[in-house]
């Protein structure tokens, strides 16, 4: 594929600039919210000192914003960018503005019942914590905003199948619905424990909810959730960066199998986040457990994958050997500002796999479940990988709709290596201290890491304190990234043409094979139909044996019910 | 695929099939478990301590807002403790320091595990899941000493 431009109506180039906007000032709320967690956890602050609050409202609002909010606009908006962009397109105005206004109109719902201290129940809202039910529907309106934003995309790929009978869809297209396809179908069991179970219970229509079972539905959505956040970063990985380094897509049928093993693997794997809870039979643990391994694969694939593509595209500059092509790529080029956010999550990656890998291990994950290990972990994965590629395509498709030169690229470029830093530290904080037991989602500087407690913890306070450093500096990276961003959002546009002319840098392939089993979703959906019935039925099945009363709601600060 | 794909995609494989089986050999040579689907426990609302045979106990533990109870468990060194976990409010949960040993407590269902405490020592528990506005506080211990005649059991305070 050559380099070619498509232009985007004026709707759809407001739109997608909205949809990049809006969630990166939730986004920064959400950071600013990670960094107060850290003061809150090292015991420097006891409230939180501009917005008001205890750690635990902070930490929700981190927690849905960042994680959940932020993730699902910029996978709407890379798709609403990418597919008509690859199938040259126009995307349907009407749906795609419809979608985004629910999706808008459900955060800020829910954004604001965490503000009023009405949803103080973490973003995993497990009950019988209960909260307003407002945060319930402004959920359900972000998860059904996204659905309507992926079927908007159906149509289109159905005309140019019809149009282009033979070819092989493009990999983003193929990339973008896998995304989206793994949502759907993880999103539903959340559905059903939000509008079934849930929000009839935090209205009032019933007394009781069975916890297990919200949980265990819960869990069925939160494991292909972390593939829902990671797959377009993917996306980025197998369709930009080789462009952006220079080279080529090693093969462009492993991009398609991994896909596709991500259909298959991603869901009938979310047990392995119960390892530690009763009311689930240990062999079923164990199966979810083997499937986790399995949706390892891609991901190792997708590493070699991308680092012969690396290695490919400076070995045609000159690189020679086994190791130069590693320091042989455009690191510090700030007119390919773009680089680091994508090979930087990588690099973390690295960490943040083997740490998924550990925490996979059935019986080893006795030693982390619920530490501080966790969110050590999900850091390097979901706040590295992913919002590294989630930032830098973001600032490259703000230039692009918006028509603008991106400012201060200096400062985009090194941004994410001082995001990086911060990370590694923060992490590393966390981990160990986690492997010394610290638990996570607790204040811990309200007691043990106050001298002043009976549970003082001296041990732990050199890990609290990494992770305070840690904090500050991933804080800094992402300052100077906003500023860059909003530089170029409030800057003089250089033209004055209707609609916007977008270009991507899509990858050629090295090794481009037929891979015709490759090329139909329908076999590989059923499939993972068939293990996620074979994975969960035993679950739901043991979780109804194994429960013997239902739960009233309770708020967090009282061990009192609520009626 | 090339050569080179292939390599990688074997070794990859294999790698994971080693780790399958470090799985399988800690379940079944080292017998280290997680906690299963157990029906055949008695709901209970209270804490109780009993001996069930030389060296080994019962005992059932109940976690509510903003307490463990017990809080303090004293045994001998060498004693075998069957855990009995549940919940009298919302999820709360625990891992015992230096033990394999990590237990969910969720209203309306029964956790179990198996412990042994062979050495001597302070074993801190710190709730794990987020149970509101006191959850830091949430903690408890096992006391374990040698040659301890009476085991007990202690609320409030840790």
């Amino acid at each position: 594929m050559s380099d070619y431009s498509f232009r985007f109506s004026k709707s759809n180039k407001y739109l997608n600039a909205t949809l990049l906007i809006i969630p990166m000032v939730l986004l920064f709320i959400g950071v600013y919210g990670g960094l107060m967690q850290t003061f809150f956890r090292a015991g420097i602050i006891t409230s939180d000192p501009f917005v008001g609050g205890d750690y635990y409202k902070g930490l929700t609002f981190h927690g849905v914003l960042n994680a959940i909010v932020f993730t699902t606009f910029f996978a709407v908006a890379l798709g609403n960018a990418l597919v008509p962009y690859s199938l040259r397109k126009e995307l349907n105005s009407k749906i795609a503005w419809t979608s985004g206004i629910m999706m808008l109109v459900g955060s800020v719902l829910a954004a604001i019942m965490i503000f009023l201290g009405e949803a103080t129940v973490l973003y995993t809202f497990y009950p019988p914590l209960k909260a307003h039910p407002l945060f319930y529907i402004g959920l359900t309106l972000l998860v059904v905003g996204s659905w309507l934003a992926s079927y908007n995309w159906v149509p289109m790929y159905l005309e140019w199948r019809k149009e282009n009978k033979g070819k092989k869809t493009p990999l983003a297209v193929v990339g973008m619905f896998t995304t989206f396809i793994i949502w759907f179908i993880a999103t539903l069991a959340v559905a059903v424990e939000i509008l079934f179970m849930l929000l009839p219970w935090s209205l009032g229509l019933v007394d009781e909810i069975n916890v297990m079972l919200a949980r265990t539905l819960f869990w069925f959505f939160g494991h292909p959730l972390v593939y829902f956040w990671l797959l377009p970063a993917y996306v980025m990985y197998y369709v930009f960066l080789p462009k952006i380094a220079g080279g080529k897509l090693y093969s462009d049928m492993a991009g398609r199998l991994v896909f596709m093993l991500f259909i298959l693997f991603s869901i009938p794997v979310g047990t392995h986040h119960q390892y530690m809870d009763p009311a689930i039979g240990a062999e079923w643990k164990f199966l979810h457990g083997i499937f986790t391994f399995a949706v390892a694969l891609p991901s190792l694939i997708t590493a070699f994958t991308i680092a012969a593509s690396l290695e490919y595209s400076a070995k045609q500059r000159g690189a020679t050997g086994y190791f130069s092509w590693l320091w042989k790529q455009p690191y510090f080029d700030k007119q390919n500002w773009f680089f680091p956010y994508l090979i930087l999550g990588l690099f973390i990656f690295i960490f943040g796999g083997i740490g998924g890998i550990i925490n996979a291990s059935y019986q080893m994950n006795t030693v982390i479940h619920n530490t501080a290990w966790v969110p050590g972990h999900f850091h390097l994965t979901v706040a590295g990988p992913v919002l590294l590629a989630f930032l830098g395509g973001s600032l490259y498709m703000i230039g692009q709709f918006m028509n603008k030169e991106i400012r201060m690229k200096g400062w985009a470029m090194i941004s994410p290596y001082v995001y990086t830093i911060g990370l590694f530290i923060m992490s590393y904080g966390l981990k160990v201290g986690g492997l010394k037991g610290m638990p996570r989602r607790t204040n811990t500087g309200q007691s043990y890491a106050n001298p002043d407690s009976v549970l003082y913890q001296p041990d732990w306070i050199a890990y609290i304190d990494l992770s305070v450093v840690g904090g500050i500096l991933m804080f800094i990276g992402i300052v100077m990234y906003l500023v860059s961003f909003f530089g170029t959002v409030f800057a003089k546009s250089e033209s004055d043409e209707e609609g916007a002319l977008v270009t991507f840098p899509i990858s050629e392939s090295l090794h481009d094979e037929e891979a015709k089993w490759l090329r139909n979703f329908k076999p590989f959906i059923i499939i993972a139909i068939i293990l996620i019935v074979l994975s969960y039925a035993p679950v739901i099945w043991d979780v109804l044996q194994a429960t013997y009363g239902g739960s009233l709601p309770f708020s967090p600060d009282s061990p009192v019910p609520l009626r | 695929m090339d050569k080179s794909e292939k390599l990688a995609l074997s070794l990859s494989l294999t790698l994971l099939v080693v780790f399958m089986g470090a799985i399988v050999y800690a379940s079944v040579a080292k017998n280290i478990e997680v906690p299963t689907c157990i029906t055949d426990v008695e709901p209970f609302t209270t804490d109780t301590l009993f001996q069930t045979g030389p060296d080994e106990y019962e005992l059932q533990m109940v976690s509510r807002m903003w307490a463990f109870q017990p809080s303090t468990v004293r045994l001998p060194a060498g004693s075998t403790v069957d855990l009995y976990v549940t919940s009298q409010d919302i999820i709360h949960g625990f891992k015992v320091e230096g033990k394999n040993i990590n237990l969910m407590a969720v209203p309306g269902t029964i956790n179990y595990l198996r412990v042994k405490f062979d050495e001597p020592g302070e074993y801190l528990f710190a709730c794990h899941e987020f149970c509101g506005a006191a959850h830091h506080t949430m903690a408890g211990r096992f006391i374990i000493e040698e040659g301890l005649d009476e085991p007990e059991t202690e609320d409030g305070g840790v």
